[in-house]
């Protein structure tokens, strides 16, 4: 770059001299109106379907204004058993990965750095692999178990994986997805801290490493994990792929569902959702606020 | 010697994470990979051939070329949308557009194509308060699904470009001033390299949403488009002739492929513009 500059200035330097000092009064002028039109044109593009969508809802034709296809989201058929379903699978997909990944984030800062390079890649393939080909190997195995397995004890926790009340599959599924998210807020919060000094100071004090890990890593580790979880429970809730593949009826696919006969529920559902990612969002960032000015 | 042994200690708290993964990862990987090269028992590559033939084909390209599109697109708006936001004096408008951002990046899947049907679809607001209709106007196709795919790809690229803007220091641009250069040579030959890595970054973040994207794209146009997630789906609820069943196996891994080679631009990238965030 710095052949670059002697190139340049000769050619331009006769206009540029006298040009600064008129520009400036004048300077910050266009960038305003070029920042309001970008500002404009992006509020257009990304409130009007918000603001369609909600208009859809309450347009019942021929009648005005009514709030009925919010009512009916709650004695729709479906509705409390779907939503059940897709908080259940949440949770314990929450308490899953993090049972995984926070003992070997901790052992991998602790003792095992050389474990580092093999857990980030474990962790980042799920991003490159997309979900839709990740059933497609799930489906393949679930169907190939018949005729392998049949007379293994394996064959019985394949069924028992695929139970429709609590389909166990998915919550492995969605543990692999959430993998690179809950990896890396776990990751970045326990960079936050001095882990060493403090697991050395409980060791030292005679406290054994599970007690360590309870009662003084994870105290200091609240927000990472709240952050991890929250992303995690907003994955799962907005899953449509792996379940719609699987045939298992959650949140998503009973909107999908609903959509050909109820459409007014079904949008009004999907703007519902997005309400409840928005408030789970500022939830965790106003919990990352918090932590930031504690510390 | 007691540092060694919990140093072999703390290896196997690692472990359950490792085997998990090769168990619920890699075996379906594993079958995947078994599965494209076998046809009825015996080693072949003709479920590979044939997901590179015809419809098969024009999915796998529709899909490549929606992504691409929407990547560029989404990478040159997010870009110009983070930039009025960086400059912008007012930290509540900075502070609102990043929450936003982070709450859209995240909307996808179904309630997003709802929420497009509802505005833009036949029987939308948007459409019947306008009167679309009698223009020919249709959201569903390639370009309706183009705009509905920039919904959650800007906001993305708005969340992965701003911090590199914000490692864009003002004393470059007034050090370029004092030499004399003009706005548009401080972006060419200061502004735009420093930035290349973390655009590109952004860039290949999105081409991976819009091509594994299927949610949407299943809810908003079923088949009209032909996209390689839709087959993939097609293929796996049984809708292919007998003894075709694999070729859903081949088509996922085609796209494993364009994805781990997009991918693979990424991550040297990320790290390049790491170095600038510090």
């Amino acid at each position: 770059m710095a052949s670059l500059t002697p190139q340049v200035t000769p050619g331009t330097a006769p206009g540029a001299a006298p040009a600064p000092a008129p520009s400036r009064p004048g300077r910050p002028r266009r960038p305003r109106v070029w920042r309001g039109a970008v500002l404009l044109l992006a509020a257009v593009y990304f409130l009007v379907p918000l603001i369609a969508s909600f208009v859809f809802t309450v347009k019942a034709p021929g009648q005005g204004f009514s709030l009925d296809a919010y009512g009916q989201i709650f004695s729709a058929e479906g509705f409390g058993g779907s939503l059940l379903l897709s908080l259940g699978l949440g949770v314990a997909t929450i308490v899953l990965v993090l049972l995984l990944t926070l003992p070997a984030v901790v052992a991998v800062r602790l003792g095992a750095p050389r474990l580092r390079p093999v857990l980030e890649v474990v962790c980042t393939l799920p991003l490159v692999v997309p979900p839709i080909t990740f059933v497609a190997g799930i489906s393949t195995v679930l169907r190939w178990g018949p005729d392998y397995l049949a007379t293994t004890p394996l064959y019985q926790t394949m069924i028992a994986v695929q139970n429709p009340d609590f389909p166990v599959v998915l919550v492995l599924a969605y543990v692999v997805l959430a993998l690179p998210f809950a990896y890396r807020s776990l990751d970045a919060g326990l960079g936050a801290i001095d882990v060493r000094t403090l697991s050395e100071a409980a060791r030292n004090l005679g406290a054994s490493w599970p007690h360590v890990l309870l009662r003084v890593i994870i105290p200091n580790m609240r927000s990472a994990m709240a952050s991890a979880s929250f992303l995690t429970l907003a994955l799962v809730l907005g899953e449509f792929t792996i379940a719609r593949l699987l045939s298992f009826e959650t949140f998503p696919n009973w909107i999908y569902r609903i959509s050909g006969s109820q459409a007014q529920v079904s949008v009004a559902v999907s703007v519902f959702s997005l309400l409840i990612t928005w408030l789970l969002l500022l939830a965790l960032s106003s919990a990352g606020a918090r932590q930031r000015s504690g510390s | 010697m007691r540092d060694s042994r919990t140093r072999s200690k703390s290896r196997w708290a690692a472990v359950p994470l490792l085997v998990f993964v090769v168990i619920v990862f890699g075996v379906p990987m594993l079958v995947l990979l078994g599965g494209t090269f076998t046809k009825e028992g015996t080693l072949s590559t003709a479920n590979l051939t044939e997901s590179l033939q015809g419809a098969y084909l024009t999915a796998l390209l529709g899909s490549v070329k929606i992504s691409a599109l929407v990547a560029v697109l989404g990478g040159v708006l997010g870009t110009f949308l983070a930039q009025a936001v960086v400059t912008s004096r007012f930290r509540a408008l900075r502070e609102a557009v990043l929450t936003a951002s982070g709450v859209l990046a995240n909307f996808g899947g179904v309630p997003l194509a709802f929420a497009w049907i509802a505005t833009l679809g036949n029987s939308g607001v948007v459409t019947t308060t306008l009167g679309l209709g009698q223009h020919g106007w249709s959201l569903y196709n390639f370009w309706g699904l183009t705009l509905v795919y920039l919904y959650f790809s800007i906001p993305l690229q708005v969340l992965t470009v701003v911090p590199a803007l914000d490692g864009l220091r003002p004393q470059w641009r007034e050090a370029a001033q004092n030499n004399g250069a003009s706005t548009w040579q401080f972006w060419r030959y200061v502004g735009i390299p420093v930035l290349t890595p973390a655009l590109l970054g952004g860039v290949v973040l999105l081409f991976g949403g819009a091509f594994s994207a299927y949610a949407t794209a299943q809810a908003m146009v079923g088949s009209t488009v032909p996209l390689v997630t839709l087959k993939i789906a097609d293929a796996l609820t049984g809708n292919v002739l007998i003894g075709h069943e694999n070729v859903a196996l081949a088509l996922s891994l085609d796209m494993i492929v364009v994805a781990g080679l997009v991918m693979a631009v990424y991550l040297p990238l990320q790290r390049r513009s790491a170095r600038w965030l510090r």
